[in-house]
């Protein structure tokens, strides 16, 4: 069969569904729907994974957290003592850290203490970060600063659990690409936190663990809950692990949210699957009536299952990257941010996994294909007059 | 206009808009490697331990430095109380062997 033969073909199965332009346009755009929506998860999720694990890279090896009654409780410092004396361990640091209702915007931020400089030359944070031992100064993120209307050189007033008015000067405003992990900071120095939680002295939020060697984070993990039984040592390798859990394929929001799509599919397929309308079996009987033959028949509604699948894939697939990088999943951010007042612009960087795509278009077209191929070759194989007369 | 050669266009076309869209995807990357650094920076000099994603709940906040059974305070499986912790999956216990078996009188 020449190539202008299979043209001939498409350009009649196109007249065809041409004739039933609206059932066709339907699930068209049914079809679409649901390519877009499982796209956008699976654009969504893998981004915000693959952004999370890189920029989670620099956390600390390991924190070590202490337990009380099954709760997260203040650590005395006088552990990293012990625990700087495993062997393995290079430092240990405390960290000083905290969460703060504002009830003026109605908004929960993160108070974290200064530790480490960073360079000058540091392109997410215009301005500096507050020095360790350094008062009434702040560093804030943009949530912060946009929800309290301040700009660099302008003044937070925070109110500590004694009830005394704190107020830091801010020195430094975290820039928009950084905001997946600095929305809602607020740096001040570590004086000013335990003044502002009224920690008692020598007590700390947790211990921040430098391991020389990351491969040895376990057997650590294990000699310090040996010395103190109350506490809770977590690795770094447990941190990625629970971003890797919240937006991976088989969990939490994939399942959630592409529950619903996928049922609608199987629908659709099963409803194309089940069998052909009356008419369509009319006309691929009239066809072989007037000397069509099996194979062209099959190649026909191969054409159309193409035509509806490829379409509606290429579609979907483009308008889910539009949605979910260039209008920031504006269809998903409300589940995503919940009840958040400060919440991340989700500016989320473009990483595609091919693998995925390729999945998609598995688990989308062929279906589709077979599920118009197969009826029509039970009808084709039929004898014209018994398909044509019903 | 033969209308198979339409339809070819038309995927042409979106076969065009999708390798558009991976080039500029390919730069995105690319930019945010280069000012990954910075952030990794910012992580490592804060000691940063979360990405500040939704922060409706410490849980939600935290979810690395939470409870156990975060985002499922009260128990597991829970019906959750914020939106953000109904797409957090409950931690996988399977491994553990705890099932418990319900018999019937």
């Amino acid at each position: 069969m020449s190539i202008n033969n299979h043209m001939n073909v498409l350009d009649f199965t196109l007249q065809a569904l041409l004739r039933r332009k609206f059932k066709n346009f339907g699930i068209v755009v049914v079809f679409t729907f649901i390519v877009f929506i499982t796209g956008s998860i699976l654009f969504l999720s893998y981004s915000f994974k693959r952004e999370a694990l890189l920029i989670l890279k620099g956390s600390p090896e390991l924190i070590v957290q202490r337990m009380s009654a099954g709760r997260h409780e203040l650590i005395p410092v006088k552990f990293s003592g012990h625990i700087s004396g495993i062997p393995g361990v290079s430092s240990v640091e405390p960290r000083y850290w905290g969460y703060y209702y504002d009830s003026l915007v109605k908004a929960n931020y993160t108070v974290v203490a200064a530790s480490d400089e960073v360079s000058g030359n540091n392109r997410m944070i215009r301005g500096r970060l507050p020095g360790k031992d350094e008062t009434g100064v702040a560093a804030v993120g943009r949530g912060v600063a946009k929800a309290r209307f301040v700009d660099q050189g302008g003044t937070i007033a925070l109110l500590s659990s004694s009830g005394d008015l704190m107020e830091f000067r801010v020195v430094g405003i975290f820039e928009s690409e950084s905001e997946l992990l600095t929305a809602d900071l607020l740096v001040v120095g570590r004086p000013d936190v335990i003044k502002l939680f009224v920690m008692p002295a020598g007590m700390a939020t947790d211990l921040a663990v430098s391991i020389s060697n990351e491969t040895e984070a376990p057997v650590i993990a294990g000699k310090i809950r040996a010395e103190f039984p109350d506490t809770r040592p977590i690795l770094r390798r447990e941190i990625i692990r629970t971003y890797d859990a919240v937006f991976g394929w088989r969990s939490g929001l994939i399942v959630t949210l592409f529950a619903g799509a996928l049922v609608a599919f199987i629908i659709l397929a099963w409803d194309k699957a089940s069998g052909l309308s009356a008419e369509e079996k009319k006309e691929i009987g009239i066809l072989k009536a007037i000397g069509w033959e099996t194979s062209d028949i099959l190649e026909m509604k191969f054409w159309e299952g193409l035509v509806i699948s490829l379409s509606s894939f290429l579609l979907g697939v483009i308008l889910a990257y539009l949605h979910v990088y260039f209008f920031g999943a504006s269809l998903f951010a409300p589940a995503l941010k919940g009840w958040s007042v400060i919440y991340p612009d989700f500016r989320l960087t473009p990483f595609i996994d091919p693998y995925q795509i390729v999945m998609l278009l598995v688990l989308t077209v062929i279906p589709y294909i077979a599920s118009t191929i197969i009826p029509s070759w039970k009808a084709a194989i039929t004898d014209p007059d018994e398909v044509v007369r019903g | 206009m033969r209308k198979s050669l339409a339809f070819f266009l038309f995927i042409l076309l979106c076969l065009l808009a999708i390798a558009f869209l991976g080039v500029t995807s390919n730069a995105a990357v690319s930019r945010f490697l280069t000012t990954g650094r910075d952030l990794n920076e910012i992580t490592s000099a804060l000691k940063l331990t979360d990405v500040s994603f939704s922060n409706d709940a410490r849980y939600t906040r935290h979810p690395s430095q939470a409870d156990i059974f975060s985002a499922f305070q009260d128990y597991p499986g829970s019906i959750e109380h914020f939106p953000s912790g109904s797409v957090t999956p409950p931690p996988d216990f399977s491994s553990l062997g705890t099932g418990m078996k319900v018999k019937g009188r």
